[in-house]
């Protein structure tokens, strides 16, 4: 097999990081679908088949300054941002630890300062202005930064993406929108949620640049992201990458998928999964041994035990917790 | 102190605000070289530059949004939407968002934006220039909701909101831009959000309202006082969440209540008031608490005669008041 990712910049170290990083999202995916099927936590909201996308967009950015606005199912970009397994474990199992609600949001809902993960909520695609608003921000004050935010190709039909990304394309802003197209919106099939071809072809009518790439190929995604950040940072404007996959579990662990889609469209699909293509990828140009493929396994499977023993065993908010932070606490009296 | 007009006060808190923090940066239609459509914004391009003073596209959840971005990382964003009727497109964005990120965060992120929009009837403004729009948001905890009567007060709580660390929206009546003036000092102020205001004592009965009708009620009092009747008026100043301290002491005080709100009258401002004090003031009160509000239809209409007929006026709040005084 070609090595592909020299060309592009990426050492083998770089790539294995990727590599593993998707790898763990994947296993910690299952392991709370695991939890939720035995009655442990009552919620699942999964990421399967989008891990490449998701990493591959994460390591083309800055780590170090970018900000993110994830949405629910991008466990893979959050990772790479700085979570670690023990904090998305508390955020599921809804601990007062969870440092990204401390217990009060569904599983999914991310957000982490430290990290610069934006916060989220639940209504699809409000976090497509806040990405504007923060590209702004940088902008008004000559940083560096960028910001990178995502959703699915149904929350593309939303008001807020169409009013996000045209402010962005009249101030020529430093933010990257990138769809994770997964072919359902829940149940309904992206021919019944797109007027046009591709969510990418909205592109220019926001004057920026938009592409449609393959969501299964984490160089690939890397590459256009990197070249999309390398624009924003030279004051260049904003970019729309539509990366295309499949969403290879139900909508969420409340949803049945048997009611709207074939068995066998799953199945196929699963033959693009990308933690198989590119696992075959990463073993043909021999930068994971099976040697080291083992011990990757292992390693995760001892992160993924100790975080889920540690957040089953930890407490749960106080009740009347639900009282703090609806406003300033450092206010006067008087004025709350 | 000069004497200024209501929509001067306005001008001069933002310009005070941008002056003292560069954070402060203002977004919204036509608000750059035009200086907003009823001049709210005037001379601040020029001072400030058109970054600051951003003209955005026409699209009010971007804005609200926009706004939201900014200050998740550090900025002051003063938001105006040019009608209070032109809010609705940007209520998921201040309810779903602005309102629950401190919240939804556990204290992590916070969202202090100020979003200024002009309301209110009286101008021909019809149904979609005319609303009061304030009941809306006066049960969503995390937002504040400031209604300003006179320019000192405006002036004092427009740069407390803009300092504030959560998200006020800050409603302007347009009609009282330019037929309201007052005192103002040049000097840097700030009132405390959340607290009333007793704008004037009396202890034969209490008017508890808030923006331009306070101008009505205090019109009246006058005249009443002239045949002997003392009435108290309290302007609530922050609609939500309300400074109950105030309002229960002075209901507790005179026993007689009007509440005058120039919004439709189920479900507003003031029947949250009416409920605190039926709460607190049983035993103190001398009659029923009374409510004097626009009629249960859409919105003002457009011909003079159903505008009038709609619109709260100081003869109206007069005639309410003397007949509480006479119960």
């Amino acid at each position: 097999m070609e090595n592909r990712h020299k060309n592009i910049g990426l050492s083998d170290e770089t790539v294995l990081a990727m590599y593993e990083t998707m790898l763990l999202a994947r296993r910690i995916d299952e392991r709370m679908w695991l939890l939720n099927r035995s009655g442990k936590i009552p919620f699942v909201v999964s990421g399967q088949g989008q891990e490449a996308a998701q990493v591959g967009a994460a390591f083309a950015l800055d780590r170090s300054q970018d900000y993110i606005l994830p949405y629910y199912r991008d466990t893979g970009i959050v990772l790479a941002f700085g979570m670690t397994v023990k904090e998305l474990m508390l955020f599921v199992f809804a601990k007062a630890e969870d440092p990204n609600s401390g217990g009060r949001q569904m599983p999914g809902h991310y957000g982490q300062k430290k990290n610069r993960i934006v916060t989220n909520s639940s209504p699809v695609t409000t976090q497509v202005p806040h990405a504007v608003g923060i590209a702004l921000a940088a902008k008004m004050e000559k940083k560096d930064y960028i910001s990178f935010v995502t959703f699915g190709e149904g929350s593309s039909n939303q008001g807020d993406f169409h009013e996000g990304a045209n402010f962005a394309g009249v101030h020529k802003l430093p933010v990257i929108l990138m769809c994770e197209n997964n072919q359902y919106a829940i149940s309904v099939p992206v021919d019944k949620q797109l007027g046009s071809a591709k969510v990418s072809d909205r592109a220019i009518g926001y004057g920026m640049p938009g592409y449609t790439i393959d969501g299964n190929d984490p160089l690939e995604v890397y590459q256009y992201v990197k070249e999309a950040a390398d624009r924003a940072r030279r004051g260049e404007g904003p970019t729309l990458i539509e990366t295309m996959m499949y969403r290879l579990t139900p909508h969420t662990s409340d949803d049945d998928d048997r009611s709207y889609r074939t068995a066998e469209e799953v199945e196929k699909a699963k033959l693009e999964d990308p933690m198989i293509t590119f696992r075959t990828y990463v073993k043909e140009t021999g930068v994971l041994t099976d040697e080291r493929e083992q011990q990757m396994e292992r390693d995760i499977q001892q992160l993924i035990d100790e975080a889920t023993d540690y957040a089953e065993q930890a407490p749960y908010a106080k009740p009347e917790q639900a009282l703090d932070f609806v406003y300033a606490e450092t206010e006067q009296e008087g004025t709350r | 102190m000069p004497v200024i007009s209501y929509i001067d006060a306005v001008t001069m808190a933002l310009r005070e605000e941008m002056e003292r923090d560069s954070n402060v940066f203002m977004l919204g239609e036509d608000i750059g070289k035009k200086g907003g459509v009823f001049k709210a914004t005037q001379g601040l391009y020029e001072q400030f530059g058109e970054e600051r003073v951003l003209d955005t596209p026409l699209s009010e959840s971007a804005i609200a949004g926009v706004a939201i971005g900014a200050a998740m990382v550090g900025k002051r964003p003063v938001a105006e939407m040019q009608f209070a009727d032109f809010i609705m497109p940007a209520v998921n964005q201040i309810i779903s968002e602005a309102a629950r990120i401190r919240y939804r965060s556990n204290n992590d992120w916070d969202c202090p934006i100020v979003i200024r929009a002009p309301y209110g009837g009286g101008i021909h403004g019809a149904l979609y220039h005319s609303q009061s729009v304030e009941a809306i948001f006066a049960n969503q905890p995390g937002l504040k909701i400031v209604m300003p009567s006179t320019p000192y007060d405006v002036k004092g709580l427009l740069k407390a909101a803009i300092r504030d660390e959560d998200p006020v929206l800050f409603f302007e009546h347009k009609k009282a831009y330019r037929s309201i003036k007052g005192e103002v000092p040049n000097d840097d102020y700030v009132l405390p959000i959340g607290k009333a205001d007793v704008k004037r004592k009396g202890d034969d009965i209490t008017v508890i309202t808030y923006g331009l009708c306070v101008h009505f009620a205090l019109q009246a009092a006058e005249k009443l006082a002239k045949d002997g009747i003392e009435a108290e008026i309290v302007d609530l100043r922050t609609v939500y969440p309300l400074d109950q301290e105030t309002i229960i002491e002075s209901a507790a005080k005179t026993g007689k209540v009007l509440l005058v709100t120039e919004d439709n009258k189920e479900g507003s401002v003031i029947s949250e008031v009416s409920a605190i004090i039926a709460e607190n003031c049983l035993f103190d009160l001398d009659a029923p608490i009374q409510r004097l509000a626009g009629p249960e239809i859409p919105a003002m209409p457009y011909a003079p005669t159903m505008e009038k007929y709609f619109m709260m006026n100081p003869e109206k709040v007069e005639k309410a008041m003397r007949e509480l005084a006479e119960f």
